[in-house]
């Protein structure tokens, strides 16, 4: 009798153990990731971009090559790594400090050209990393370690709703917000990322995936808590779905 | 090869492309602008990628990019579009990156004017951005030694896998030389085993600055500093002019001042009086040696630049113990004419000039 394995480490991830807390999801996003690649056939024409933030090691855990960028310039070096080589596959994988705070311009920009690479963006409403400070994505009233008192909108804003920022440019894309708080949720995350990895390899699109993500270490929360208060508080300011698809009218 | 009458910022776009660049990122800037306009209409003729970024620092991120994938690549900007790519300067030096950078000074500091200045001499050469680093810089004074610089420049990124940076001011820039381009004897680039291309059959290649573990940054650290103590035994490069026989006074100065110095030096010359000029090429490394052994053969030295006093400090380093330094400069976009230099240099002849750094200035002495 012969074993058959069915469920395995995806060969796009190494067999490295993560430095990320208990109950963070970057790591069931890195596996969707990873299992994208694999699907795909892409894992051996890959380059990935590691931000700065808590992924800023995703290059010990995806086992494609990887360059470390620059606190919000990942899309800069994946316009410039995609213009030189077109025939890569280019991914960025980037936190909400660094993508839609320090990292915006660069942001819109790689979108706005439709530069043929895929950015995944890990939404967890802090900074995670640096211990725990408030984000553009921190939602009104959330305590955090620079909000001491809870976002105050007249003070900070309102948080920035990256997806749907980047759906209102003109310039042909693929832009869908999912979360992983549920199995449920997850599957569809993977459906979501595997897309806009196959518009990159079509050469359709610039694709960019905003997963809403958990934080129970700064968000001061067990990690089933954590999940909860995801669902209960992030889901309806950051609704889900397809924001942006290359099929649109221009 | 018959020459070229072209401007220097075009020159400078034309020979990047021969020294086999296809990749140009950069951002609008005067006094740099046209290597950006001239590469917008030359690249693509040579299936090359001109990209005008959105901010210069985009642009030397972009560029961050483009060596990591094994291309040769570069931009030009002016000093603070120089100030905003510093970021991205560290992170190459300590990635290790091949990238050319193009520094057509202006006067600074912060918007400062547009008008022609070698006042980032401390940013090229010491630094400008965070860490333990130096660029391979050059400073040319011709445009045909822009041109010759900014293929060498291509070539000894790739040899040091090290950001280089031609560090020329508003004149080299906006000038109009005769120009050739000497391209068959550009070498093609190197094997880059290292790029960020696809992990197929072999271990992960990883681009990085980062390095948490002390003794791996520390390793990092030693390794910059092995490649700089190589540029500093291996690619020193300066000019001496009139400098093999004794001399009252030995001038030092870089890039377009160097110039007009040769021309007040021969004007002093045929007056007999004993006066030579020591030109460095290369900024960092600078020819310490070079200057020290020059200025051994004078009683006195003048450094003469575009700013209140950024070489001199080298100078100061590079001459004999108890060697008298001047210092001549102008600033604000003004260039001293010959005569001005001729002037300072007479003044040293006959003791009226005010050691540099020493004594205090004549205002401060009042």
């Amino acid at each position: 009798m012969t074993a058959t394995t069915i469920f395995g480490t995806p060969a796009s991830l190494t067999d490295r153990i993560t430095h990320y807390c208990p109950g963070c999801t970057h790591g069931i996003i890195h596996r969707l990731v990873a299992e994208s690649l694999d699907e795909l056939g892409l894992r051996e024409t890959t380059v990935g971009i590691a931000p700065v933030g808590c992924a800023v090691l995703a290059y010990h855990y995806f086992a494609c090559d990887f360059q470390e960028a620059a606190h919000g310039r990942a899309p800069a070096l994946a316009t410039g790594t995609k213009r030189a080589r077109p025939d890569l596959t280019v991914f960025t994988y980037q936190g909400d400090g660094d993508l839609a705070s320090i990292g915006t311009a660069e942001l819109i920009h790689a979108a706005n050209r439709g530069e043929k690479i895929t950015i995944i963006f890990v939404n967890n409403a802090i900074y995670g990393m640096t211990g725990g400070q408030m984000a553009p994505t921190t939602m009104p009233g959330q305590v955090t370690s620079t909000s001491p008192a809870g976002r105050d909108v007249e003070l900070a804003g309102y948080p920035l709703r990256v997806a749907e920022l980047v759906a209102t440019l003109r310039t042909p894309s693929f832009v869908e917000r999912v979360s992983v708080h549920s199995p449920r949720h997850i599957i569809n995350a993977k459906r979501a990322v595997r897309q806009a990895f196959e518009y990159q390899k079509e050469g359709r699109c610039f694709s960019l995936v905003e997963v809403l993500s958990t934080c129970p270490t700064n968000w001061g929360l067990t990690p089933l808590e954590a999940l909860k208060w995801l669902e209960e508080n992030m889901l309806p300011y950051y609704p889900l779905g397809v924001k942006k698809s290359p099929d649109d009218e221009v | 090869m018959a020459k070229k009458l072209m401007k220097g910022n075009e020159a400078i776009g034309e020979a990047a492309i021969q020294a086999g660049c296809r990749h140009y990122f950069a951002y609008p800037i005067t006094p740099q602008t046209e290597v950006a306009e001239y590469l917008a209409r030359r690249m693509p003729e040579v299936d090359g990628v001109f990209l005008q970024a959105e901010s210069e620092v985009a642009a030397s991120n972009m560029l961050f990019g483009a060596s990591s994938a094994g291309v040769r690549t570069f931009t030009s900007s002016s000093s603070p579009g120089i100030s905003l790519m510093s970021e991205a300067i560290s992170y190459i030096a300590g990635a290790q990156l091949p990238v050319v950078f193009i520094n057509i000074v202006r006067g600074g500091p912060g918007l400062g004017g547009i008008l022609p200045a070698q006042s980032d001499y401390f940013q090229a050469t010491k630094g400008g951005g965070h860490g333990d680093y130096h660029l391979l810089v050059f400073g040319p004074s011709t445009v045909q030694e822009a041109v010759d610089h900014v293929i060498l420049a291509f070539e000894l990124a790739d040899k040091y896998r090290n950001p280089v940076m031609v560090l020329g001011d508003g004149m080299i820039g906006q000038m109009m030389e005769p120009v050739a381009f000497p391209a068959a004897d550009v070498s093609p680039p190197p094997p880059k085993p290292w790029a960020t291309v696809g992990m197929k059959n072999r271990p992960q290649n990883l681009i990085r600055s980062l390095f948490l573990n002390p003794d791996e940054l520390e390793q990092n650290n030693l390794e910059l500093r092995a490649k700089y103590d190589a540029m500093e035994r291996d690619e020193v490069r300066f000019e001496s002019y009139l400098t093999d026989e004794d001399m009252d006074v030995l001038v030092v100065a870089y890039g377009t001042m160097a110039r007009i110095a040769k021309t007040a030096i021969d004007a002093l010359r045929e007056g007999g009086k004993r006066v030579g000029l020591l030109r460095p090429i290369t900024l960092f490394p600078f020819p310490r040696q070079a200057v020290r052994e020059a200025a051994g053969r004078a009683k006195s030295v003048l450094a003469v630049e575009l700013s209140t006093g950024q070489m001199v400090e080298d100078v100061h380093w590079a001459a004999p113990d108890g060697m008298p330094v001047y210092f001549f400069g102008k600033v604000g976009g003004n260039i001293p004419a010959p005569e001005d230099i001729s002037d300072e240099i007479s003044k040293v002849l006959d003791g009226r000039a005010t050691r540099h750094g020493v004594e205090p200035r004549p205002e401060e002495a009042s």
